[in-house]
């Protein structure tokens, strides 16, 4: 990632200009979606009627309030910041460990949970969804936090063993030679060397995890169908079917819900990036 | 290598290989099970390949294979795009980084937000078509959502829309590790823009493509629910049904298990074929580095 701060100083061509052109215009239409939701949030439903496309004069912060009315809003966000927090730590603590082992031991059948591992991160959690129902149902697992953390911890590990192993696997050697030789145990290797060398890749993974479990609708939908325990995810969806005939308070209410990961990107940009090419870049 | 009694590494390794086991393993063999059951409750009577005859009689069904195999018809467009903003971005022209940002700015919004404020932009008299309209383009002011001939093409342009963040912000981080030496000897030798792309970047992004086009058709087969599920729930009618849906609906919604898992074992089949392809781009890729390519 270095490579890009590089400075590359030429001359400007003539073809600059058209392509400064093309990122603009692509840059307005990947802002379209968002200012919509910016502009109509802050519209009457009035004046959302009468003009879609106008600016909002004057401006009405009432929607907002409205979306939050009721407290319904905070609830979906309290699970799914406990539903996030609590699949995100036991997905870490499992592929840390597991990832270790792999990019660090010599054992049999290594190869063989490695290339499972890269096979499961594409199986379409669908194809479990009804199985994993049935099971959950019997077990008592529906309609709970912990049931969900399961699924969700489970759904993101592969992806999670694989970048940490391949992060691990860049670790030089001499490193464990020489804690051996001070007669550190292996867990205390891990403990004390190689995760607290692997932390940008542990950041990179929990805010790639955080952002696919937050994002997550279809287990949401399926596995928590009490009220109260609904997801930002599925509420969003509720929402929209309610408030069908008032845009405005929709719209608000879509930005409450973006704003979390919003902030998060910004924050993170780097880490974000990192994590989602992670796959493609290293073999 | 860290040498280690010969127990040791399997006992850091259990944790994830039950979980694996719990979530994926045990579940996928039971919907192969289930696919050939009358499933009442929690399991029920052998019926053989009746499940699936039924979905393969069910015109729903096909109207899902259909959509989900025309919705592969994204990833050559997700490509081009993605590679074409991305060289972009790479001439590093001035505010570059923050064209990086807005436009993987889309990508950061959850799906089911960005197909429900899509679904209200593209309504027959929402802003889409009020800005058309505006600007005297009334024959492009069309239901996209309303009606069958389109819908299925509206939710594929929200689809390409969002996904081509990821896209681009994956080959400009693959660009950026290369050799800027090589792109510059190229200019000085008078190669345009365009040969630059063609016979200098291209070659050597090879197999980051490679991978995009797998993950990205993984990602149209199996992963575009929550766009269908907020844009159309599936309709007009049947009219973007995708295989997502169809298992959804007919085993959460209309309570027929066995039918909706003979269904995921199709979608399994499909699936494993490009897990298959993921396979072969990464040996090469291996092999290619191994040779110092």
């Amino acid at each position: 990632m270095s490579a890009a701060v590089q400075p590359r100083k030429r001359r400007r061509e003539r073809s600059d200009y058209l392509k400064q052109a093309l990122l603009v215009l692509a840059a307005i239409g990947a802002m379209i979606p968002v200012s919509f939701m910016l502009m109509t949030s802050v519209k009457s439903d009035d004046q959302y009627s009468d003009d879609v496309l106008g600016l909002p004069s004057p401006l009405t912060f009432g929607n907002f309030s409205d979306a939050l009315d009721g407290g319904e809003f905070l609830t979906w966000f309290k699970n799914s910041v406990i539903l996030t927090a609590g699949a995100v730590i036991a997905s870490t603590i499992v592929a840390a460990l597991a990832a270790f082992a792999i990019a660090n031991m010599r054992f049999r059948g290594r190869e063989l949970l490695l290339s499972t591992n890269v096979a499961l991160m594409v199986v379409p959690p669908v194809v479990m969804l009804i199985p994993l129902f049935i099971q959950f149902t019997e077990l008592g697992l529906v309609s709970t936090y912990r049931g969900v953390i399961l699924i969700y911890a489970g759904l993101t590990a592969p992806f999670s063993v694989y970048l940490l192993a391949s992060f691990f696997r860049t670790l030089p050697n001499e490193l464990f030679e020489s804690a051996t030789i001070d007669g550190a145990s292996h867990a205390r290797i891990l403990w004390s060397i190689v995760l607290p060398l692997a932390r940008p890749a542990l950041v990179t993974l929990i805010i790639v995890n955080s952002l696919w479990v937050w994002n997550e609708l279809l287990v949401a939908l399926v596995f928590l169908p009490d009220e109260q325990l609904k997801t930002l995810m599925v509420g969003v969806t509720l929402f929209q079917g309610r408030y069908s005939l008032n845009v405005p308070v929709l719209m608000a209410g879509m930005l409450v819900a973006s704003a979390p990961m919003a902030l998060l990107y910004l924050a993170g940009q780097r880490y974000f990036i990192r994590g989602l090419t992670a796959g493609a870049l290293k073999g | 290598m860290l040498k280690v009694r010969s127990h040791v590494p399997y006992l850091y390794c259990a944790p994830l290989v039950l979980l694996l086991a719990v979530i994926f393993a045990y579940p996928i063999i039971r919907v192969f099970d289930f696919s050939t059951r009358l499933i009442r409750g929690a399991s029920g009577p052998f019926i053989g390949l009746d499940n699936y005859r039924f979905i393969f009689e069910d015109p729903t069904f096909k109207e899902a294979l259909k959509h989900s195999v025309l919705l592969l018809l994204c990833v050559p467009v997700l490509l081009v795009f993605s590679i074409l903003l991305a060289t972009l971005l790479y001439e590093q022209l001035p505010a570059w980084k923050f064209f990086r940002t807005v436009l993987f700015l889309p990508y950061i919004l959850a799906i089911p937000v960005v197909g429900i404020v899509a679904s209200f932009m593209f309504q027959l008299h929402g802003p889409i078509n009020q800005a058309l309209e505006a600007v005297g383009l009334d024959r492009l002011a069309i239901d996209w959502l309303g009606q069958e001939k389109y819908a299925l093409m509206t939710v594929a342009l929200v689809i390409v829309a969002r996904e081509v963040g990821f896209g681009i912000v994956l080959f400009l981080a693959r660009m950026m590790t290369l050799d800027a030496s090589q792109l510059e000897a190229a200019r000085i030798d008078g190669a345009g823009w365009f040969q630059r792309l063609r016979y200098v970047i291209l070659p050597e992004i090879r197999w980051t493509v490679e991978f995009y086009v797998v993950v990205a058709s993984i990602t149209m087969l199996a992963w575009v629910f929550s766009y269908v599920y907020t844009l159309t729930q599936g309709g007009p009618g049947t009219a973007t049904i995708t295989m997502e849906l169809y298992i959804y609906n007919v085993g959460e919604v209309q309570s027929t298990p066995g039918m909706a898992s003979a269904a995921a074992v199709v979608l399994l089949a499909f699936t494993s074929v490009l897990i298959a392809l993921l396979f072969f781009a990464r040996w090469r890729a291996a092999r290619a580095e191994a040779q110092g390519a």
